[in-house]
């Protein structure tokens, strides 16, 4: 009798569909993690009072954002584990991650650097003035403003991450777009496993946007930008 | 560690592998282009207009492509063409089509804030001085918009380009295709891969810089 879900050792299309989401998910949120720690650093480096450390947050973004997605990811799976022997024995799965984190840490470090630069500069002169030095400067004074400013244009690059997720098939993992090319391969049921697959990378995206934006409501300031009355 | 020999990319093998998948990234970037703004400017005229039964399909489709991978669209496209046409159109005809449909959406969001930006007086003196809704688009409003739009349009279409890169999911031949078949062929990936993240970068890099450059012209005009 076809039942849903394999028992046994045995495994349907149905049970491969979830693992496939699993993959997917576990993907784009560790790269998102990834790409939101290299990105706020780099996002702030650029916005320091130091030529040196503006240029390397420069470099950093501009040579992760000429390149194209699918090539970084190419990089991290042919290249890097060549040019480091250490990296050989490192998953495939990490240096997926890794690609898509760095690729978007640099659209994120475009979007932290906006929101400090649209501080009034008198913010960051107020703290130095009364004394905080300029990693408490950042700390107490600019961040907590510039992260709330930066929510939304956050909110659609992390649904981004979901989208982008997909490019990690090229490298064999076994993630929703994966499955997809090797569901309709067997079953030639192309329009079934689209639809199923597209929903689920429908689903996935608006569970990031209500996230963010329950995060957005949480730790909005009342009466600053963006805030409540 | 390091033993990377580029040795074996001579003018002959690029010009044999990847000057004519270099010519089908630039040509399926052109076409959709073209197309994707042409149809994005309808896109947003109708998402614009009054009526209710112009606007909600032009949102649902440009929400639609917005919300899935690139990567799913491309797969979507080669799936679907066959079975509408009755025959195969090959993967390059198909993600010349699909690029086309796809970034039609994405331009049509320019396009559309670039026409909000036109102050509304504009569109009232237009009919103030019996020009008919045609008219006043064509030659007052969206002149303007295009203009005001041309770094972002064009920003869009660097990424456009990135995106070619896509089509590896079909199989279709640009250049990075062309890169790939090289490394196979010489059993050298890691200097191929790393070329063309060169190439990659040496024209995205100068074309971002060429836009940012008439971004600061256009600026001062205004």
């Amino acid at each position: 009798m076809p039942r849903c879900f394999g028992n046994g050792g045995e495994i349907t299309y149905l049970d491969w569909l979830i693992s496939a989401w699993g993959w997917t998910l576990a993907v784009s949120l560790l790269s998102l993690f990834v790409a939101l720690l290299f990105g706020s650093i780099m996002g702030i480096l650029r916005t320091a009072p130091h030529r040196g450390l503006v240029l390397f947050g420069n470099a950093w973004t501009e040579l992760f954002r000429n390149i194209p997605l699918l090539v970084q990811i190419f990089l991290w799976y042919h290249v890097v584990p060549a040019l480091i022997p250490v990296l050989r024995e490192v998953p495939s799965f990490i240096l997926v991650v890794m690609g898509l984190g760095l690729f978007t840490s640099a659209r994120i470090s475009e979007q932290v650097r906006a929101g400090i630069q649209s501080l009034p500069r008198g913010q960051r002169m107020a703290g130095l003035a009364i004394g905080f030095t300029l990693p408490q400067t950042y700390r107490y004074v600019l961040l907590p403003m510039a992260f709330r400013i930066v929510i939304p244009p956050l909110t659609s690059e992390s649904m981004n991450i979901i989208k982008n997720s997909a490019v990690a098939f090229a490298v064999s993992i076994s993630e929703l777009t994966l499955f997809a090319l090797q569901a309709q391969e067997e079953t030639s049921r192309g329009i079934e496993v689209y639809l199923a697959v597209t929903g689920l990378y429908f689903i996935s995206a608006f569970a990031i946007n209500r996230i963010m934006h329950f995060v957005e409501a949480r730790v909005e300031v009342p009466g600053m930008i963006g805030g409540g009355k | 560690m390091l033993n990377l020999d580029f040795s074996f990319l001579t003018t002959e093998v690029l010009s044999g592998y990847v000057v004519k998948g270099f010519f089908f990234s630039l040509e399926l970037t052109l076409i959709a282009m073209l197309g994707g703004i042409v149809l994005g400017t309808l896109l947003a005229l109708m998402r614009l207009s009054a009526r209710p039964w112009l606007v909600m399909p032009a949102a649902a489709y440009v929400n639609t492509m917005r919300s899935i991978p690139l990567v799913m669209v491309i797969l979507w496209f080669f799936l679907l063409i066959p079975l509408v046409t009755g025959r195969p159109l090959g993967a390059e005809m198909s993600a010349i089509i699909t690029f086309t449909l796809f970034e039609a959406a994405y331009y049509s969001e320019i396009m559309r804030a670039g026409i909000q930006s036109i102050p509304r007086g504009q569109v009232a003196a237009g009919y103030a001085i019996g020009m008919t809704y045609g008219q006043t688009m064509r030659i007052v409003v969206l002149p303007q918009a295009f203009r005001n739009m041309l770094p972002v349009l064009l920003t869009q279409t660097i990424i456009l380009f990135q995106d070619t890169s896509l089509v590896y999911a079909i199989g279709a031949y640009d250049m990075l295709k062309g890169f790939e078949i090289v490394g196979k062929n010489f059993n050298r990936p890691v200097e191929t891969y790393l070329v063309a993240a060169v190439l990659y970068f040496i024209i995205s890099f100068s074309l971002s810089t060429l836009v940012k450059q008439l971004q600061s012209r256009i600026a001062i005009v205004r």
